[in-house]
């Protein structure tokens, strides 16, 4: 079943705020549900069913249904890391096609800042089969992300400078938008010189750490003909799960290079046709191999391809993560993953901040990325549009 | 025993007879009858056909650097252990399996070095397995 141009995203929600004292986790779940309600024309009571993944406190959909006083007849808990919020979307497309319902309300947020957790959360996964043979090696999230990167160095030649180009192209948008974390400019040589956190990954290679949270409104087509807003219809969706395959690692690849193909078919699109791409920036190197896998460059050729300011907003090659990414701006929860889907929405309703919005924007991509690049992870691609 | 932290890991029925191995410094892993597949991380099946009939064998504790990374500081118990190395490590028998690279110095450590199994053992009996630069070369 394709669910292209079967469901649309008629509300989006980011909150404001970076850092946030003194409030529970479920009351930002219930701000940015607000939020993306009111930005979509909507109320809680239009709402019958509701996503969210591992943020959520207590029993998931569950408790949070009752917190938030829903009345549903669908749900879904799916819990893919980083990626989750981007599956919502496609469950959602699912869930509508197939009559189970109407409007679906997403939702992240969480308090990684203010709680002091900082980075990190293993500790859920505490009685996972494979912790006694990965947990106790001082794998930092940070760590398995640079042995992505430095054998993506080894077979194709990749540098540090031109992951500091994706880091520079974020930073540069992020200076427009008044809410980023990180709103200063950076150079290369910044980039280089920032401390080394797990080699050959530095400091600001590292995405931030930031409370907050996000959602998402996705109606059938009867709802949003109904709303004034602008919808933004869901056009591909893919979704692939990789793991280590009994332990046949394969540092340099995604699941990107399965969710990809399979959101582009659905669309009818091909990467040529994207004019704007929320690309998951948990790490440079995040971006650079799933820029890759999408098959906007040949493999291995991403260090070139995001050189001399590629990525860069409004006239780059592929203008990326224009709010300033995970990167610079926002990484709630420690898993963006919704705060891309914001961004694609706000470009294609020609939403951006004037100086990053990309002309005619027509086509979006947005990709989530969740749990551990290349090793035990979901990749999560959807491309939005303007019209079916 | 190297200077890195080691750890309570957990033993079930699926994995006790690695446990038990290494504690007498050697490297057991399952081997299924069915499709030859050296299994990793140990179970009671095999992941790559789902036969159950697996036999424990003794693997040569040679391979090498598949990447790795020099952590600066590590988190928690790591916090004093500073910089180490933590490695993917193909064994000679076709695993990549994660561990830490000792007794070589971190900026010595390069992709395709080859290494050996150190089996890491603490004064409390405690063990891992980590590996270090193969004597041979």
């Amino acid at each position: 079943m394709s669910v292209r141009g079967k469901a649309f995203i008629a509300g989006a929600y980011e909150h404001p705020l970076r850092t946030i004292p003194n409030k529970t986790v479920q009351q930002v779940h219930a701000e940015v549900a607000a939020g993306a309600l009111a930005d979509a024309g909507l109320s809680l009571s239009d709402v019958d069913a509701y996503f969210c993944a591992g943020d959520a406190p207590g029993f998931g959909a569950l408790s949070m249904a009752e917190y938030l006083g829903l009345e549903l007849t669908h749900i879904d808990n799916t819990e893919t890391g980083g990626s989750s919020y981007l599956l919502h979307v496609q469950h959602a497309a699912e869930a509508i096609a197939a009559g189970h319902c109407h409007v679906a309300l997403i939702t992240l947020a969480g308090l990684p800042r203010s709680s002091g957790a900082g980075i990190g959360g293993a500790g859920r996964f505490g009685s996972a089969p494979e912790v006694s043979f990965e947990n106790f090696f001082g794998l930092s999230i940070v760590a398995g992300y640079a042995m992505a990167a430095r054998r993506h160095m080894y077979e194709f030649g990749t540098t540090s400078k031109q992951l500091a180009e994706i880091k520079v192209a974020a930073a540069s948008h992020a200076q427009h938008n008044p809410n980023a974390f990180l709103q200063n400019v950076v150079t290369i040589e910044e980039v280089l010189q920032s401390k080394m956190v797990a080699d050959p990954l530095h400091m600001l290679d590292c995405c931030v750490v930031t409370d907050g949270g996000g959602a998402l409104v996705v109606v059938s087509p009867e709802v949003a003909r109904k709303l004034s807003r602008q919808c933004v219809p869901v056009l591909g969706t893919g979704f692939a799960v990789k793991h280590v395959n009994n332990g046949r690692i394969d540092l340099t690849h995604t699941g990107a290079v399965v969710s990809g193909p399979r959101a582009f078919a659905e669309a009818g699109l091909t990467p040529s046709d994207i004019c704007y791409a929320s690309i998951y920036d948990s790490f440079t190197i995040t971006v650079l191999t799933t820029l890759e896998d999408l098959g906007f460059c040949e493999k291995g050729k991403g260090g070139e391809f995001v050189s001399n300011g590629a990525l860069q907003a409004p006239f780059g090659k592929l203008p990326f993560n224009t709010d300033g990414g995970g990167l610079c701006n926002n990484h709630p929860s420690n898993r963006g993953g919704i705060t891309k889907v914001i961004e694609a929405v706000r470009q294609l309703r020609n939403e951006a901040h004037p100086a990053v919005q990309v002309p005619n924007c027509q086509f979006a991509l947005a990709h989530g990325t969740g749990g551990n690049l290349a090793t035990r992870m979901g990749s999560a691609t959807l491309i939005l549009g303007q019209e079916v | 025993m190297s200077f890195l932290p080691l750890a309570d890991v957990e033993v079930n029925n699926e994995t006790q007879p690695f446990w038990d191995a290494l504690r007498n410094n050697t490297l057991m892993l399952p081997r299924c009858t069915a499709c030859q597949s050296v299994v990793w991380y140990p179970r009671a099946h095999c992941p790559v056909c789902f036969s159950t009939q697996l036999q424990w064998e003794e693997m040569s504790g040679r391979g090498t650097v598949y990447s790795y990374s020099i952590v600066a500081k590590g988190n928690g118990r790591w916090k004093e252990s500073g910089p180490y190395v933590v490695a993917y490590v193909e064994l000679a028998e076709g695993p990549r399996i994660l561990t830490n690279i000792v007794g070589v110095a971190p900026t010595d450590v390069h992709i395709n070095m080859p290494v050996v199994a150190v089996f890491d053992t603490g004064d409390d009996g405690r063990v891992l397995l980590r590996f270090g630069a193969s004597p041979e070369i």
